[in-house]
């Protein structure tokens, strides 16, 4: 089973992009019966909760638990914002939406406004994807010149404007509040939680905001029921997944499977890994989670819980595979350097304990480590960890601890001899 | 002098931006509730740096400030604080290389190694005859096609450094 949600109609057509392709495999159907029969928008929440659909952007906090925040009736505007902002390295995904599919993200998100009682949505696509926001853009045209978007939607009263809005390169836009200050045309700081997006939202507002790949699972999820997703998938992981797979493998993708899939069957489907090397190690959610040791990772089903229980974390489903060619050390230099370069700076543990942690793994990177340095990092750590306004700080700190738990002795090696275990050579072309 | 404090200094709209300039930022702001224009601040800062041949002067960001009614230093903190927003001369053609994690161990030092020596320029530089210059960036997600670099609006995906030849030697 594969290919069942987000790239259902993909295997079918030739340009699934396309709103007539998109109609042809049963596109708009749903909006269409929920607009026409008046479906309660309750019930479609229920439906969501029924699913177990957990938001696919990271933190997979229940979807149709996040809608039912927001009261229906309560007067005044309200949004639906979508987060294509795609910035954890390894993950693109969103990517493979927009670019082929970009008409169930835009059904999905008209049945969130109707949902939630919100006219207006925005889609928040990062800067560098102009191909992909040209896709959307034009998606959009169609959508409106048939009636899916605009005013008093094929006849039922309910509007809904939809539009894009463009990053301008900055990974912390990612995070839900800074994405809303960035809509509103500031810098993209983060904003303190309370209150959150469903009570003050962008401009203030009540505000759903969704992944672009939790939003395009809505309408597949109301045409075959809540039951049939969540079954889909296995306890506590309803659904399939996109996994968004790199790394030094012989077919890297973004492949579309019931979570709960075995590790080891992802592993074939990519082939393997490339150049006759062996599997070393494994990040199991994109950048921010700890890396898990090649064989253990191969004993593992792709779930929140499994990762989660291996002291990881799903995340956004991107699987960057590493072969024993590779240094764990230059490694985490280059994580520990992208948290320093994209901290935005408001709060002091990140944005200092950022830069401590780099520049102390770089210099053990460059034979230059200190004995004290694996502790003072572990020491940066639990001073940045949990004391900072948004998760980028947590981001910082868990690649770290993964790495000086799994591969300390690498570490220890570049400390003792001044260079690496393995050949790849100190980092260049950093800083 | 600061346009926007002085209103003796402030200019109607027409006169600030070309009617085609202004034709594209307005379809940005029609985007956003009429009291929130600086929504549009991103865009126009984009539209201004397209036009400009890259870059983003003083100048150009005193009239977006003027023109979406902000303050120029709400401008500034915008165009700073985006990676994509650039305050000094780049080349006609800006290479956006990622190195990090998926394209680092797919070899993006080699890719980095070739452009710097076939260009002659390291990162954050510009080649004396104007048509390059080269960025570090940070994850373009496309990771699936490791190693990459961005040139203008477009990717370039499983680079070697005889496709980096083929793709420079393609461009105007
Ligand atoms: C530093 C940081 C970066 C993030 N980047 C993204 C991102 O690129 N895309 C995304 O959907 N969520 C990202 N998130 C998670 C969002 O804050 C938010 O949880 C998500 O968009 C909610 O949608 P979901 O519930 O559908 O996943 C990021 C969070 C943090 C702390
Ligand atoms: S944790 Fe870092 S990125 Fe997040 S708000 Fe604080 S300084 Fe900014």
């Amino acid at each position: 089973m594969a290919n069942e949600v987000c790239f259902r109609t993909l295997e079918y057509l030739k340009q699934p992009w396309e709103l007539d392709e998109y109609k042809s495999r049963g596109g708009y159907e749903v909006l269409n019966h929920i607009l026409k029969n008046k479906i309660e928008p309750s019930e479609v929440v229920e439906t969501m909760k029924t699913s177990g659909l957990r938001g696919r952007g990271g933190a997979g906090f229940p979807t149709g638990l996040k809608w039912s925040f927001i009261s229906r009736n309560a007067p005044g505007q309200k949004y639906v914002v979508c987060n294509s902002d795609e910035g954890e390295p390894g993950t693109f995904k969103d990517r493979d939406i927009l670019r082929y599919n970009p008409h169930q993200l835009i059904e999905g998100m008209v049945i969130a406004g109707y949902a939630i009682g919100a006219t207006v949505g925005y889609n928040y696509i990062r800067g560098e994807f102009w191909e992909e926001y040209e896709r959307f853009e034009a998606a959009l045209e169609q959508a409106r010149a048939a009636g899916f978007l605009g005013d008093n939607l094929l006849g039922s009263g309910f509007d809904f404007q939809l539009h894009s809005h463009l990053g301008g390169g900055a990974y912390v836009c990612g995070e839900e509040t800074a994405l809303l200050e960035s809509i509103e045309g500031k810098k993209g700081q983060p904003r303190f939680k309370p209150p959150f997006p469903a009570h003050f939202g962008l401009y203030g507002r009540p505000t759903i905001i969704n992944n672009t790949e939790s939003l395009s699972s809505v309408p597949v999820i109301l045409k075959e029921g809540g039951e049939w997703f969540k079954e889909l998938g296995v306890e506590n992981s309803g659904g399939s997944k996109l996994f968004s797979i790199s790394g030094n493998i012989k077919n890297p993708g973004v492949f579309e499977v019931p979570l709960g899939t075995p590790f080891s069957e992802l592993f074939k489907l990519v082939g393997g890994m490339k150049d006759g090397h062996k599997l070393k190690a494994v990040v199991p959610g994109g950048c921010s989670s700890p890396v898990i040791p090649g064989e253990q990772m191969m004993d593992l089903t792709m779930d929140y819980d499994a990762i989660q229980n291996a002291g990881s974390m799903l995340g956004s489903g991107a699987i960057v595979i590493i072969d024993d060619q590779q240094c764990m050390v230059k490694l985490l230099d280059r994580m520990s350097y992208f948290y320093h370069e994209e901290s935005c700076g408001q709060c002091t543990p990140c944005r200092e304990g950022t830069g401590w942690l780099w520049r102390v793994v770089n210099r053990i990177e460059n034979g230059k480590g200190r004995q004290e340095d694996l502790d003072l990092l572990e020491s940066v750590c639990g001073k940045i960890a949990g004391r900072t306004v948004c998760a980028l700080g947590d981001a910082a700190a868990m690649p770290v601890r993964g790495m000086l738990k799994h591969f300390q002795e690498e570490f220890q090696y570049h400390i003792d001899h001044k260079k690496c275990m393995v050949g790849a050579g100190p980092t260049k072309g950093l800083g | 002098m600061n346009k926007f404090m002085n209103p003796l200094q402030t200019r109607n709209k027409e006169e600030i931006f070309s009617a085609e300039i202004r034709e594209d930022i307005d379809r940005w702001i029609a985007k956003y509730p009429p009291e929130w224009k600086q929504s549009a601040v991103m865009a126009a800062l984009r539209i201004m740096q397209d036009d400009n041949g890259g870059w983003l002067t003083t100048e150009l960001m005193d009239d977006v400030a003027e023109y979406l009614d902000m303050s120029p230093i709400h401008v500034y903190e915008v165009a700073t604080f985006y990676s994509m927003y650039e305050l000094k001369p780049v080349g006609k053609h800006k290479i956006c290389v990622c190195t990090n994690i998926a394209c680092m161990i797919n070899d993006s030092d080699a890719i980095v190694k070739h452009l710097k020596e076939k260009l002659g320029i390291g990162f954050g530089e510009v080649t004396e005859d104007g048509r390059f210059s080269l960025k570090e960036v940070e994850c373009l997600g496309a990771c699936g096609g490791a190693p990459m670099f961005q040139i203008g609006r477009k990717y370039y995906e499983n680079l070697t450094p005889k496709v980096v030849d083929s793709i420079l030697d393609g461009l105007e």
